[in-house]
């Protein structure tokens, strides 16, 4: 990192800005300025979709194609202010020149995607609406959608909070003490692996609501998977850390607070991460089996009624939805491990 | 007369056989040894010789078979921020910065508060005032072998056990910190006791240099340099004393051997 900022220094970039931009960790940003050729390679793929979707959509009824209209025009408009202004700021050039190619793929795939659906019609109805038709679908049930959205998010929280705080303790004490491990490990073993969908149907005859016995479910889904990393990351820490510290004085509870925790700290982390995939698969089949609310209620919902384009309106916002939250943990992360070289970036 | 400042008496230490089943093997065979209090004494010895056991004995790291340790007239029984260690790796903890490494041990005893004026005169002792809030993954081997003593003389240990501390280091930095060490020990007149493979930095750092025997470590023979400091390495002097400790090795290594076969 010293060398780094060294480096970004003498680019003539402040940090910050290259923190903002910087695609990998190391990568030195290029301040050249783009082609004319990069430069509106968006602009007019954006403009060729939209030319391609009115000419789809030249026989529909108005309403359902709008929404979709105003938003490619939006996408044409915007990508061409930022192509004309991006030489006033080098944050804005690094990032369209990093994001170009990725933004044209997913015009090209919108493209291609309304060809088959609406254009020609290549693919069986109801199940596979158009993207303005998905679009129109997220407009019209906005309301429903946030509010399952807002459902998902507590539910998920409760449950992956409680999962992480259960396992992490339990991690701690297994992995630190012998006697723990010694009755906590079988345990982990053999109930530990078991789906926690599976405990579904005892959830539903035990538990006083169907939203309580889900968050259950979500955090003994969490529960594992921090548990079992933990338990190797404590273990794990280098005999040499433990014995550095002894000789400086430390008693048990710096060696356990202050060194073992602090070393299994990255493998804690490869936990919390699979313990989040773990809890949104849990979440969602918890909604579509039991609870009457969230995301994964709608889903199944909207299929009931064969209205495929709500389905995927839900999907859509499912994947931002999680994906969001996926970042966040990978930004907590980089912030607690900031001492470690060579991070997967996300 | 000084109190001795560290006092072992007929150590004795033996490991179970890898296989488990063969007599347990000897690692230190009745060892007696004392240093003075701000003596820097060497050891020195062949691979296996049970250097690091011992040093790890009197850290408190490990217990012996039997035998006495004494620091300052008391029994060791358990680490303790008395007698500092540092190791050939650094063993820097990874997720404190250069200060936080260094306030370690003022930390480990709840005494920062009191003492953290402390903190910014143990980083410009080693000269690392300017690396202060550097993580240790961006530090030289040298650098970080700094941080590690910083940390361990903090506590103001009674001795402090140095366990081939420049071995991992190119030759160039190894005869820097030689140096450093050295103002280090004149400056606060710690007691010290060094393991070390490297006959010059032996004869260039030490009062007595103690030479251990081939498994198990027994005390071979003890030379104590009388060189003037600042010592030069090149001085006939210095030079002599290098191949007679050479030839002694030596002569030793093969004795062992014969004996062995």
């Amino acid at each position: 990192m010293l060398q780094n900022s060294e480096n970004r220094r003498s680019a003539g970039v402040t940090s910050e800005q290259v923190d903002a931009a910087a695609v990998s960790a190391d990568a030195v940003v290029e301040t050249r300025p783009l082609s004319t050729y990069a430069l509106w390679t968006v602009p007019v793929a954006a403009a060729i979709v939209l030319a391609i979707h009115l000419w789809v959509a030249k026989g529909e009824t108005a309403t359902e194609y709008r929404t979709y209209t105003v938003f490619l025009s939006v996408f044409v408009i915007v990508s061409i202010i930022l192509a004309t202004t991006q030489r006033k700021s080098l944050w804005l050039r690094a990032r369209m020149r990093g994001l170009r190619a990725l933004f044209t793929a997913a015009l090209l795939f919108l493209c291609v995607w309304e060809i088959i659906t609406a254009g020609f019609r290549l693919l069986p109805m109801p199940y596979f609406p158009s993207p303005a038709g998905v679009l129109q679908s997220m407009i019209n049930d906005r309301a429903l959608l946030f509010d399952s959205t807002w459902h998902s998010l507590l539910l998920l929280l409760s449950g992956y909070l409680l999962g992480v705080l259960a396992g992490f303790i339990t991690g701690v004490c297994i992995g630190w003490s012998a006697p723990a491990r010694y009755w906590g490990m079988p345990l982990l073993k053999v109930v530990g692996p078991i789906p926690a969908t599976a405990w579904i149907p005892l959830a539903m005859v035990v538990s006083p609501s169907a939203v309580f016995s889900a968050a259950a479910l979500i955090a003994l889904a969490v529960w594992f998977p921090v548990t079992m990393l933990t338990v190797s990351g404590i273990s794990n820490t280098p005999a040499s850390y433990l014995d550095v510290a002894r000789t400086l004085g430390a008693n048990a509870r710096y060696l356990v607070f202050r060194v073992a925790i602090p070393a299994a700290l990255p493998s804690i982390f490869v936990g919390l991460f699979m313990g989040l995939g773990a809890s949104f698969l849990t979440l969602v089949v918890a909604e579509s089996v039991g609870v009457k609310s969230g995301l994964g209620w709608y889903v199944s919902w909207a299929q009931g009624w064969a209205e495929y384009g709500k389905v995927y309106a839900a999907l859509v916002i499912m994947a931002a939805f999680f994906s969001t939250i996926m970042t966040l943990l990978f930004k907590v992360r980089d912030r607690m491990l900031v001492w470690q070289k060579g991070m997967i970036r996300w | 007369m000084v109190a001795s400042a560290l006092h072992l008496r007929e150590l004795t230490k033996s490991f179970p056989a890898p296989d488990g089943a063969s007599p347990r093997r000897l690692a230190l065979d009745r060892v007696s040894m004392s240093l003075d209090a701000g003596e820097l004494v060497s050891l020195v010895g062949p691979s296996g010789c049970g250097k690091s056991t011992l040093l790890r004995l009197i850290a408190g790291l490990d217990f012996p078979d039997s035998g006495t340790l004494m620091v300052a007239d008391k029994p060791i029984s358990e680490p303790s921020a008395e007698r500092g260690l540092v190791f050939q790796d650094p063993s820097l903890f990874p997720w404190l910065t250069v200060r936080g490494n260094i306030e370690a041990g003022l930390v480990a005893r709840g005494v920062l508060q009191q003492k953290r004026s402390e903190v910014k005169e143990f980083m410009r002792l080693v000269g690392l005032e300017a690396f202060a809030d550097a993580y240790p993954h961006h530090l030289s081997g040298g650098m970080a072998q700094r941080v590690a003593l910083a940390r361990a003389l903090i506590n103001h240990p009674k001795v402090l056990l140095l366990d081939e501390p420049l071995g991992a280091l190119d030759a160039f930095t190894r005869m820097r910190l030689q140096g450093e060490v050295l103002r280090l020990w004149q400056a606060r007149r710690t007691t010290m006791l060094l393991v070390t493979h490297d006959i010059d930095e032996a004869i260039y750092m030490s009062d007595r240099i103690i030479i251990l025997t081939q498994r198990p470590g027994t005390i071979d023979q003890i030379f104590p340099i009388t060189l003037d400091r600042p010592r030069d390495r090149s001085s006939s002097d210095f030079l002599r004393l290098r191949s007679e400790i050479l030839e002694l090795l030596h002569f030793a290594g093969n004795r062992i051997s014969a004996i062995s076969t």
